[in-house]
């Protein structure tokens, strides 16, 4: 929490003047009873009624300058807590960009939703509270212990007992709460994973009739989550009855040392209220801190849980521009994997063990294999998604660890297994590819993804605008369109990770003959499990269990590799057979 | 939609608040009790202390016996007192965390029985957003709110009691006067609203703009789109700052503003009660404990004012909650006939049209007869309506004319449930929810035995890799599969039908994720499944294909070419082509 708060250097100006007005405003109305004394001793003793209006006048004139000292704390009170806000929110969103893969894979997204909105919330409104509050209540608690001493050293000693006890029951319980409201914000974690699960899987959930036991798995985290509420509730709840009973028995112990006192003559009955009334300030004050210091506690929570997403390192790091490698582009083998293995983060076995090939540039490479043989894993260690844990990756000749992150990821275009598009024009997202690329651009890279037609039939065409998340646009449309977004930037390297599973044959045809004849000629990887996508590639690599059991051209596997002449035949049954001996 | 909330407003989102804390009515006049008993306790005390300082006149004049039994008198009311305070706070935490529950509940019910077309065309996050956070503080304005407003009002009357009782005329004035201080509350309360209203709509854009970057977070490195997803996230953040310092700033204006007023009241009170002690109507110890009380008087005023700001807040959030529960549901099904449990699966299409949006028509005249037990494949180009079609078996969407019939009932005449429990389902978009694999197999038939989900895990091959994870049928996943592959969680949905084998089948691309080597090893599986049973399969593999029964080529929402395998090739159209397609080069 503490780190958090130092984002507040930014508003430094805002953050001292916000309280030091409102100590400004403080001091003003501690003046106040010693105008109204006046205002009896001299005004009204002396019937003086010019001195009488004359201090009235100074009574207002300090409550218009209370008013103004007031606006002003407000307003840069307000104003640093909202910058704070915005700072934070800014490093938290990019901070998660720079999280990799398997952090993703571990955090989950429901959590960093809160985290990102109920929390700050929360810690930006106790920062306003705070800097408003937080100095004015102690600086009045012992603002009065100080007059109180002027009064009578011995009576005072009532205050030094109470002020340390009074701390150690605000913090005590604030303690206890800390990791209450910890819980509560957990809890709260699950009501919004059930109610994001229900919309992201609302047909599933309805074709299954699971609506009522999701309603009762919801009633039964809700209900958790009050319960935590008001299990820290009661506890921060004794906060201000505790305090209450404390002053006042303060408040007999005072009454009685003053009653002694004046037996022995020394105070005066005068002076006793005195420091009654001193007591009862504090007693406000104390109030006023406790609802700011409950508020307080939560915010420690969630300011924590913030700081805690702040301080996940990213396990990839990447070296800076300046001292990164720079790639040899005339190097003739574009891709090389080094006897590279890779096991994921808490997973028992390798998902891929000894990698170990050349790609040549220009070069088309077929990797198949079966459910969960490694294929997508093997594609994403060139883009340097996922680190090998064994081996090394060479990209242009260079271990991509070695690369700038933009330089390298540059180089390469990914259309990933799920198609995933954005809220915003065909356009916009296309530009994701590259940013600058012109409509002239696009509209070629539309043509190779065999999307240009669809596109002009929509309405406004690159104009179109996709609803989040893509959803209205059918799976086939939505896959075309993420490998126009990556035909867009012309990247060296094409990635394409069973991109075409939800297109026809015929589609699915026209693609692959539209990027064997793109001009550049990328070096192009293409995931599959249909071994039609990918015969007529240079190589292909047929991995089973997150080993190469085969590489080679078509032919050579066919009659050499026992698990892709299975797979080649498991699509081309006898009878088709004579379709694909047709084009072999 | 957005006008008729302006015309109803805040009083009207009063309304729907006070219906929810209605049900908790006998524990809100506890709550009130007990402010009631623990302000009068609070002011009496004083008055103790006052009697207890009477007693100390000066040296040899103080009456110990006088002053020790007022001491005990003041400890017992401390105690009472700090017990009541202790139970109003619990109480009041426990009517807004429950009401809070309640809505919560509530609008949750609501997403359940939205009508697809609803939630389809709205941002998850915007969603969750009201639900979560709006409800969030909502509750924290409505906690402010009974904490500070009861006591507030309670201790006004308090006093007011004492002033009138002291000096009719200077309560007078004072009562005069704090109609200033609601004035100005009020005036910059309906001012601050639309801000809050702002800022609440600003959140929910940046709320929905999180959840899709950070769902979608791979995508976005993959792109290297980083920097221009944090410009885009500042320029949406730079504007929930304006809205919020403006809501913040302008909303913190009205403690300031009533206190000064009240402070106009003091010196008012001052200056005519030292004027009246001039005159000598009252003395002088009077106007002090007048003056004492004009202050314990204003300052509620003060609270209460910024429990006001704090409630439009509420209210902002609240009427965001409400939207979303006054949404319209879906056709109740209430009322309804059931589709018996053993449908012989006969389903006919009666010139069946549709479309998504009013005037861009997708489906028009579509009539279709399948005969139970029929395997009915669906092919064509992308776009072309299929998975609408789905959409309107299992009446997710409803037709716009025409009708669906299953064994000769209209679907819109029968429950949503009793249609879908004849319907097992498995779409191309895996779906898995956070639980163990164990439920997530039975989600269909939460009875089934060990041997019965096993049995179902190895029929569709997704046996072995499940007793590979750590903790077998137990694993728990995270949200939406975590780290399973495409594939693993498509065997893990034919799993789900597997167990609960229902008279009719859709199958939308069922295993487009899966190797073709574990599918001709499911495939059997497949086929004793179909097995009698009314099957809609969408697919682009000819093997699933092939052997259907009839098969449908649709384009542009019609259906072109209707058939089996061999008469459609004879036919020699656009099957023909489609299916020729897919072993060329050009």
């Amino acid at each position: 929490m503490l780190q958090l708060l130092k984002h507040l250097r930014h508003y430094k100006k805002e953050s001292i003047l916000g309280p030091l007005f409102k100590l400004l405003e403080a001091l003003l109305e501690l003046l106040v009873p010693l105008v109204v004394a006046a205002i009896i001793d001299k005004g009204i003793g002396n019937a003086d009624k010019g001195y009488t209006v004359k201090m009235c006048l100074l009574l207002a004139g300090l409550g218009l300058v209370g008013l103004v000292s007031s606006v002003t704390a407000q307003y840069f009170a307000a104003k640093a807590a909202v910058g704070f806000g915005e700072k934070v929110r800014h490093l938290l969103f990019a901070h998660m960009q720079e999280l990799s893969y398997s952090e993703i894979d571990t955090i989950g997204t429901s959590t960093l939703i809160t985290r990102m909105t109920s929390d700050m919330n929360q810690v930006q409104g106790s920062v306003n509270m705070s800097l408003r509050l937080l100095l004015r209540s102690p600086f009045v608690v012992f603002g009065a212990m100080v007059m109180a001493f002027t009064v009578d050293a011995q009576a005072a000693l009532t205050f030094v007992v109470t002020i340390p006890l009074l701390s150690l029951v605000v913090f005590g319980i604030m303690l206890v709460c800390i990791p209450l409201y910890k819980r509560v914000q957990d809890k709260l974690d699950g009501v919004l994973c059930s109610v994001r699960e229900n919309l992201t899987g609302v047909r599933v959930i309805r074709a299954f009739r699971k609506e009522n036991e999701e309603i009762r798995r919801f009633q039964r985290r809700n209900e958790e989550l009050t319960a935590a509420q008001e299990f820290v509730g009661k506890i921060s709840a004794l906060m201000n009855p505790v305090t209450y009973v404390i002053i006042n028995a303060a408040v007999i112990a005072l009454v009685y040392v003053g009653a002694l006192r004046v037996e022995q003559g020394v105070l005066t009955q005068g002076a006793v209220v005195a420091l009654y009334n001193y007591m009862s300030q504090i007693l406000v004050e104390l109030v006023k801190l406790a609802n700011l210091i409950i508020g307080l506690t939560k915010s420690v929570a969630c300011g924590n849980r913030i700081q805690a997403v702040l301080d996940i390192p990213s396990s990839m790091v990447f070296p800076e521009a300046a001292a990164a490698a720079v790639a040899d582009k005339s190097h003739e083998t574009v891709v090389e994997f080094r006897h590279a293995s890779l096991r994921y983060a808490g997973a028992g076995g390798h998902a891929l063990t000894d990698m170990n090939f050349a790609v040549r540039r220009g070069e088309t490479v077929g990797i198949i294999g079966g459910t969960g043989a490694g294929k997508t894993s093997l594609v994403n260690l060139i883009p340097r998604f996922y680190d090998a844990s064994e081996g090394e990756v060479l990209v242009d000749g260079v271990n991509v660890k070695d690369y700038d992150k933009a330089a390298l990821r540059d180089k390469i275009g990914v259309v990933p297994q799920k198609a995933v598009l954005f809220k915003g024009t065909i356009r916009e997202n296309l530009q994701w590819g590259r940013g600058d690329a012109s409509d002239e651009e696009i509209q070629q890279a539309l043509v190779t993804a065999q999307a240009a037609e669809f596109v002009a039939d929509k309405e406004g065409g690159l104009d179109y605008e996709i609803a989040q998340g893509g959803k209205n646009l059918s799976g086939g449309q939505r896959q075309r369109l993420t490998i126009a977004r990556a035909l867009v930037r012309k990247p060296a390297i094409l990635i394409l990770d069973d991109s075409a599973s939800a297109l026809d044959f015929a589609t699915d045809a026209a693609l692959r003959k539209a990027i064997r004849n793109m001009p550049d000629s990328p070096t192009v990887f293409i995931v599959s499990q249909r071994a039609a996508s990918l015969m007529y590639a240079d190589k292909i690599v047929v991995l089973d269990d997150g080993n190469i059991v085969g590489m080679g051209r078509h032919d050579e596997l066919l009659s050499d590799c026992k698990v892709y002449a299975e797979i080649y035949h498991s699509q081309f049954k006898q009878e088709d057979g004579k379709a694909g001996e047709q084009h072999a | 939609m957005r006008n008729s909330h302006q015309k109803n407003g805040q009083p009207a989102t009063w309304q729907k608040v006070l219906h929810y804390i209605g049900a908790y009515k006998y524990l809100l006049a506890l709550s009130i009790l007990f402010a009631g008993l623990s302000v009068a306790l609070t002011l009496y005390i004083p008055l103790l202390i006052g009697h207890a300082i009477d007693c100390i006149l000066g040296p040899g004049q103080v009456d110990f016996a006088a002053l020790s039994g007022i001491m005990v008198k003041i400890a017992v009311a401390a105690v009472i007192t700090a017990l009541l305070q202790w139970l109003m706070n619990t109480v009041n935490n426990k009517i807004t965390f429950e009401v809070v529950r309640d809505i919560r509940d509530e609008a949750f019910q609501k997403i359940e029985i939205l009508p697809l077309r609803y939630i389809d065309s709205h941002a998850y996050g915007e969603i969750v957003s009201r639900v979560i956070s709006d409800a969030d503080q909502f509750g924290d304005g409505l906690l402010m709110g009974f904490t500070q407003l009861f006591t507030g009002v309670v201790t006004i009357l308090g006093t007011l009691i004492f002033m009138l009782s002291i000096h009719a005329g200077i309560a007078a004035v004072v009562v005069l006067m704090t109609p200033i201080s609601l004035f100005v509350a009020r005036f910059i309360a309906t001012r601050t609203h639309a801000m809050f209203r702002l800022q609440s709509e600003t959140r929910g854009e940046q709320t929905a703009f999180i959840d899709e970057m950070v769902n979608h977070q791979k995508v976005v490195q993959a792109f290297g789109h980083e920097d221009e997803n944090l410009e885009a996230f500042d320029e949406i953040n730079r504007r929930l700052s304006k809205y919020s310092l403006r809501a913040t700033f302008f909303s913190s204006l009205t403690n300031p503003g009533t206190r000064f007023v009240n402070n106009m009241v003091y010196a008012a009170v001052a200056l005519a009660g030292a004027l009246a002690a001039i005159g000598g109507g009252i003395m002088p110890g009077i106007l002090a404990s007048f003056l004492s009380y004009v202050n314990q008087y204003t300052k509620p005023f003060n609270e209460i004012s910024g429990v006001i700001t704090e409630l439009q807040n509420a209210l902002a959030c609240a009427e965001r909650v409400f939207a979303l529960i006054e949404e319209p549901p879906r056709s109740a099904d209430a009322g309804l006939a059931e589709l018996p449990e053993s449908v012989s699966g006969a389903v006919s299409l009666e010139n069946v049209a549709f479309s998504y949006v009013p005037d861009v028509s997708l489906i028009e005249g579509l009539c279709l007869e399948v005969q139970p037990g029929q395997r009915v494949a669906i092919v064509g180009p992308t776009g072309c309506g299929k998975t609408t079609l789905i959409n309107l078996l299992m009446r997710f969407y409803d037709v716009n004319a025409g009708a669906i019939r299953v064994d000769g009932a209209d679907i819109r005449e029968v429950t949503r449930h009793s249609l879908r429990r004849s319907y097992g389902m498995v779409l191309q978009e895996t779906w898995l929810k956070n639980g163990t694999i164990r439920d997530n197999i039975a989600m269909g038939k939460p009875d089934a035995s060990e041997e019965e989900i096993v049995a179902a895990a190895k029929a569709s091959h997704a046996h072995s890799f499940i007793k590979r994870l750590s903790d077998g049928y137990d694993t728990v996943i995270a949200e939406d599969g975590g780290s399973l592959s495409q594939g693993q969680k498509q065997l893990l949905c034919i799993a789900r039908v597997m167990l609960c084998l229902p008279p009719m089948l859709i199958l939308d691309e069922a295993t487009s994720s899966i190797d073709t080597r574990t599918e001709l090893k499911i495939q059997d599986a497949f086929a004793e499944m179909m097995k009698g049973r009314t099957s809609f399969i969408v697919a682009h593999r000819l093997s699933t294909i092939r052997d259907a029964d009839v098969i449908l080529v649709m384009k542009d929402g019609h259906i072109i070419e209707q058939g089996s395998h061999t008469q459609l090739l004879e036919k020699g159209g656009f099957y023909a082509t489609l299916y020729n397609s897919q072993f060329s080069l050009s």
